[in-house]
């Protein structure tokens, strides 16, 4: 995302390649050797996150050939005979393989579709309050509970919401309704949903807000101008503006789409929601670490799979985005 | 002052702002609420709260859930443990954060693309939970407070935000300048690009420290020993495992009724105080977390 190049002109263009260099012409102006020989100082400074990056980033990377392994504790991952695609197959074909993926897609989905817009139209409405005071409060406010750990988010919602006397479920009763286990199979999944919402809305509007700031205020000026109404000037002038943001942030949703929210689904799992909570990483985690036999590389052929998945939708939301909306992250 | 506006707007526009007010007041209310209740019924008296007296003030107002909050050693290690974390997770993610980012800011760094693709294809493709598990374990760090720490304390968004930082903020030409003076890129990342790094430093620090505070997973998996358990572990125990730990129940019945009624209103004393280091920070982080946000969105 930070390289300089971007894509290749279309081909339909018909326009030769233009033969200027994107790079800045000084770059080339010393031969690699030489460069090297001058930059020994650089690559001392990024030495200490390069090993970060062997140990921690690329060795697990690397430990991944385990889902391909009969992986033993004994044998170590070099050592643990080759499997080929057998865990793989077994995750496939294992009777839970449709419940995880549907569950896995429909939380994330529903999470998409209803998180996406909401901070979108926080940010738009903050954006035409002009008592400086009101917007402060509102933000300072909504942005608070992001700053509160996961585990004592699901603390609250267990405790405002427990069908034995959580406040909830008193007001339901108080207004003549039945108490209701919002962490039961049926509600798991909007309890799970509008939660995220109450944690991360006021956060996540920050950004559009900023984007907001930079459209140029001689647009709104001239419009007023024009006598268009303010809803007009958000739909003409700030949705436009702050378009590149949106993409870019629906991009890296969608890539990030299969992982979000697995600490906290394992924290809101129960055995009674399990039919609706099961979801790739909570089933990995779950054969590794909560089963009596631990399946170290069937834990990591299904993590394995959910990594494969994600960058494919990291790539078609891409794609998408630059065919949609001429924009694109990479 | 509702006068004012209607002058200033037309019939409209008038009713959007109003709407828009009232909407905005419900949604920050309805964020406002849940915490006001927690901190209510944590000082409310166990009866009151069982009764269902509780609604948005307190009933009957005592602090004895603090108490035990404070008396307990289980709790109080493991604050202590989530400080030592904190403090060591953000210093060494910082430090990591601020050598990447600067030294891949430099277009004049032989492999410059091929680094900034060690860095970006471990974060866009994650070897997932096994595998990391498996490799802490061989480094032998298992049971150890760098377990804790040590994995994902560099992020790499934090290292993009970082490095879209140095390169709008160090111009070229002050670089140039510090060459042709015979500064070295020691000197010149010392002496001049850390001095000039106080925001991104705050934002890095901040963010660090706050993923730090509130994480438990790792330690979930690395950690036996719950002498070394931070908070956040504690916390998921008794919150959503509702694992009471026997010293905090005594022995004789009556007492133990007692403490029973007690341990709800503990759960909310427990969310309060867990709540209090990310809040006193917030004020804060709210601005340089804005401004991290905005070096984010420009890629």
């Amino acid at each position: 995302m930070t390289s300089p190049t971007t894509t290749a002109p279309p081909a339909s263009r018909g326009r030769a390649p233009e033969p200027v260099s994107r790079r800045p012409a000084r770059k080339h102006q010393h031969p690699l050797g030489l460069r090297l020989k001058r930059s020994w100082r650089l690559y001392v400074l990024l030495l200490p996150p390069f090993v970060y990056g062997i140990l921690f980033m690329w060795a697990p990377l690397y430990g991944l050939q385990m889902a391909f392994k009969d992986f033993s504790v004994a044998l170590g991952i070099n050592g643990s005979p080759w499997a080929g695609l057998k865990y793989i197959e077994q995750f496939v074909s294992s009777f839970q393989f449709g419940t995880v993926i549907r569950n896995s897609l429909v939380l994330n989905f529903y999470e998409l579709i209803a998180l996406f817009p909401l901070p979108i139209i926080l940010a738009l409405l903050l954006n035409v309050v002009r008592n400086m005071k009101f917007k402060r409060t509102v933000q300072m406010i909504t942005y608070a509970p992001y700053f509160i750990s996961t585990v004592v988010v699901v603390g609250i919602i267990i405790m405002l919401f427990s069908p034995s006397g959580g406040i909830v479920n008193q007001v339901i009763v108080g207004l003549g309704g039945q108490p209701t286990d919002f962490l039961s199979s049926e509600f798991f999944r909007h309890t799970y949903v509008w939660s995220g919402a109450w944690q991360t809305l006021g956060y996540s509007a920050i950004i559009y807000l900023a984007a907001l700031a930079g459209i140029d205020p001689q647009l709104h000026e001239a419009a007023k101008v024009d006598g268009a109404s303010i809803v007009r000037r958000i739909w003409h002038i700030d949705i436009p503006g702050i378009l590149p943001v949106m993409v870019t942030l629906l991009i890296l949703n969608m890539g990030s789409m299969l992982s979000v929210g697995f600490e906290k689904v394992l924290l809101m799992q129960t055995p009674l929601n399990l039919n609706v909570s099961e979801v790739i990483d909570t089933y990995s985690y779950n054969v590794a670490f909560a089963s009596s036999i631990p399946q170290y590389s069937y834990a990591a052929a299904i993590g394995l799979f959910k990594s494969v998945i994600a960058v494919i939708m990291l790539v078609m939301a891409n794609w998408l985005a630059r065919r949609v909306a001429k924009t694109s992250l990479f | 002052m509702a006068r004012t506006r209607r002058m200033r707007y037309s019939g409209g526009d008038a009713t959007f702002m109003v709407t828009t007010y009232i909407l905005l007041a419900v949604f920050t209310l309805s964020v406002l609420y849940p915490l006001i209740f927690v901190v209510s019924a944590s000082v409310s008296s166990a009866d009151a709260l069982t009764r269902g007296e509780v609604w948005f003030w307190p009933v009957g107002v005592n602090v004895d859930a603090y108490a035990e909050v404070l008396g307990s050693p289980r709790l109080v290690r493991g604050f202590l443990n989530s400080v030592l974390y904190t403090v060591l997770g953000s210093a060494i993610g910082t430090f990591l954060t601020l050598l990447a980012g600067y030294v891949l800011s430099r277009d004049d760094l032989p492999f410059r693309r091929i680094l900034m693709f060690f860095f970006l294809i471990p974060f866009l493709f994650s070897a997932g939970i096994i595998p990391t598990y498996m490799i802490v374990n061989a480094l032998g760090l298992m049971d150890s407070i760098w377990a804790v720490v040590l994995p994902g304390v560099l992020n790499v968004f934090n290292m993009i935000i970082t490095m879209t930082f140095y390169r709008l903020n160090i111009p070229k030409e002050m670089l140039e300048a510090a060459q042709v003076d015979g500064a070295t890129d020691f000197r010149f990342f010392f002496r001049m690009a850390i001095p000039l790094s106080k925001p991104i430093i705050a934002v890095n620090v901040l963010f660090y420290a706050i993923t730090q505070w509130n994480s438990w997973f790792n330690a979930l998996l690395y950690l036996s020993d719950d002498t070394l358990f931070p908070l956040q572990l504690v916390l998921r125990d008794i919150l959503t495992q509702s694992q009471v730990d026997p010293s905090m129940i005594g022995g004789d019945v009556s007492e133990l009724i007692r403490r029973k009624e007690l341990f709800d209103k503990l759960k909310y004393a427990l969310i309060v105080v867990a709540m209090i280091p990310p809040m006193i920070a917030y004020p804060f982080v709210q601005k340089h977390f804005t401004k991290g946000a905005l070096i984010g969105s420009l890629k």
